[in-house]
């Protein structure tokens, strides 16, 4: 059972006129096995949320607090925090020339567990995770993220979180530029993954669509650098009616 | 001892093409005051000849096709009284890599080689260039019509070497060139990989990687002449400096004449600077005197380390020095993994990886 706890949290990033606000305090509970959606419109902050937890390097933390089951997130370095049990699925995963993603999969697997895995069964749970994601084999010898179309890229970050094994995953828009079978495809990852791992997950969407393959069981609405309103899925079917238009200022 | 009729040549730092180039460091080769020997440079690795033959031939009898305004290749001309020739055999599919190995003695000295590669022939050649030495030398490349050749020119220099070169390519009709040129050693490794077509429908990639650590002058003048209608050339350069005084030149002259309708041409450079104080000159240059073409292009850049890269890496658990090393190798791989010798990319990689540990890889 594991916990992520984020309290008041601040972010803001330095600009050329000075720092500039973006998480204006945002207090959020995540259980092992728990999924909220987080919700709201383009530029409400959402990415910030996820990035700062990861510890990109452009964000400054400038007040609150984030804890993994009692221990301070914020003072880690970013691969401590991978270590810690956090995965990020990014909306925009990175290309890493040359860096095979059998090479780069092997690397990771080695960081976190601390020795490298057996050769024999590592190829075989990759080889499965893989298939299970409908990713031909061939997908492990090409560079990480190069040349890769969306699906592939959705696919191949939720593989590293199958693999990985983490205690609590934030998904940034995981679901955007999806076609239905890859996210259907997707989607089933994630739920297996959550399934078999007992993982809490921060799911941020910026429409319903999602919602109706990873069921939630809490919903926030984000807005202007905090959440503004919570409930259960009821919530997401009101939003898909209304949108957002009542959560951002006039 | 008048040398007026020669020394005028003597270029003194003011031209374009010796601008970049620390004369001093040259150990007087460019000067034509300075005498230097005229030595066979290289020798065949191992017996098998099978599909292509080697010998030495008179320079009289194989004089050079290129004509060079190189003043250090003009005075390799000059000496050089006999040549290696390595002859691909016509329609001769040669399977094994072939192995050249140069190595230099303590005088200065020039030599001259010239392959052909037979019509509709198919081989690997690799010059293998280790130890110390000062040395000048020229590399015709001569393919005939259909043939397919990969040249391989590894610059695996210990740190007191002096190495001036010119490798040039004439490529004949429907002719498949293949070049890699990958510089990790040397004091001052100064290399022209050039190329013409001397037919129609020849196509050449110019494959390059430098890596350069404190002191080292690596310095590299493409030039791909597009003379002839119908060609296709492609170069892609990649370069890593790391310490103080690490020092790194790009030339990429591409020229597309009036009558090269047709042409089809991209030029890329990219280079990593991994500490301050390192500098990296990368000009990239495109001359086209026709409309009537496929394509022509070119790229440069020049940076650090890409803090998205590491991020990402990082967020999945791999430290900071783990993803830097990634990243590195993954730069340099892309060329690498181009030879498709094992043993050599190995070797290589392996030497890459102690030089990176030396500086520290920061």
């Amino acid at each position: 059972m594991s916990q992520l706890v984020i309290k008041g949290l601040q972010v803001g990033v330095e600009t050329d006129s000075g720092m500039t606000e973006i998480l204006r305090g945002v207090d959020l509970t995540i259980n092992s096995g728990e999924v909220h959606a987080i919700m709201g419109p383009n530029g409400s902050g959402k990415s910030t949320l996820a990035y700062s937890i990861a510890g990109h390097p452009k964000y400054t933390i400038t007040g609150g607090s984030v804890t993994l089951d009692g221990v301070d997130v914020l003072e880690m370095s970013v691969d401590e925090r991978a270590k810690a049990g956090l995965f990020l699925a990014m909306q925009y995963p990175v290309e890493v020339p040359g860096v095979s993603v059998a090479n780069f999969l092997r690397t990771a697997a080695t960081a976190l567990r601390g020795e490298a895995p057996k050769v024999r069964t590592w190829v075989g749970e990759v080889k499965e995770a893989m298939s299970k994601l409908a990713m031909d084999p061939a997908f492990s010898e090409r560079s990480v993220n190069e040349g890769f179309s969306g699906g592939e890229k959705k696919r191949h970050e939720i593989l590293q979180m199958e693999l990985l094994k983490p205690k609590i995953a934030i998904l940034d828009e995981t679901d955007s530029g999806l076609d239905v079978d890859a996210l259907r495809i997707v989607s089933e990852g994630v739920n297996r993954v959550k399934q078999e791992q007992n993982l809490g997950i921060m799911l941020i969407t910026h429409y319903t669509r999602i919602l109706r393959y990873i069921k939630p069981d809490f919903v926030h609405v984000f807005a202007g650098g905090k959440i503004v309103e919570e409930g259960g899925p009821e919530l997401a079917e009101r939003l898909e009616e209304k949108g957002y238009a009542q959560y951002v200022k006039a | 001892m008048s040398g007026l009729p020669t020394n005028y040549l003597t270029p003194t730092g003011r031209e374009e093409a010796w601008r970049f180039t620390p004369l001093k460091r040259l150990n007087g080769m460019h000067d034509s005051a300075t005498s230097v020997i005229d030595r066979i440079s290289i020798e065949l690795v191992g017996s098998v000849r099978t599909g292509f033959n080697i010998e030495t031939v008179s320079a009289t009898e194989l004089p050079p096709k290129s004509t060079t305004e190189d003043v250090i290749i003009q005075r390799v001309r000059a000496t050089a009284s006999k040549v290696t020739h390595l002859k691909i055999d016509k329609e001769a599919i040669v399977s094994e890599p072939i192995f050249l190995k140069r190595s230099a003695g303590v005088e200065k000295e020039f030599s001259r080689t010239v392959v052909t590669a037979g019509a509709h022939s198919k081989a690997t050649v690799v010059v293998e260039n280790e130890g110390a030495g000062s040395i000048g030398e020229e590399i015709e490349i001569r393919l005939e019509a259909g043939a397919n050749l990969t040249f391989i020119s590894l610059q695996e220099w210990n740190e007191n070497a002096i190495h001036l070169g010119r490798h040039h390519a004439i490529v004949g009709r429907d002719a498949n060139f293949n070049s890699i040129t990958i510089t990790v050693g040397g004091s001052l490794v100064r290399l022209l990989p050039t190329v013409e077509y001397s037919d129609q429908g020849g196509s050449a990639e110019l494959l390059g990687l430098y890596f350069a650590t404190d002191g080292q002058h690596l310095e590299h003048r493409v030039h791909v002449e597009h003379g002839i209608p119908n060609g296709k050339s492609r170069v892609t350069y990649k370069g890593i400096l790391a310490g103080a005084q690490a020092r790194t030149v790009w030339i990429g002259d591409v020229f597309i004449r009036g009558n090269a309708e047709g042409t089809d041409t991209y030029e890329l450079n990219k280079n990593l600077l991994l500490t301050d104080g390192a500098r990296a000159d990368s000009v990239p240059n495109l001359e086209i005197e026709t409309g009537q073409i496929v394509g022509a292009g070119h790229a440069s850049t020049t940076g650090r380390f890409d803090d998205e890269q590491l991020f990402y890496l990082m967020s999945r658990g791999i430290p900071m020095s783990e993803a830097r090393r990634l990243v590195i190798r993954g730069f340099f791989g892309e060329i690498v993994n181009k030879i498709g010798i094992e043993s050599v990319e190995e070797r290589l990689m392996n030497r890459i990886d102690s030089q990176l540990a030396k500086v520290g890889g920061q």
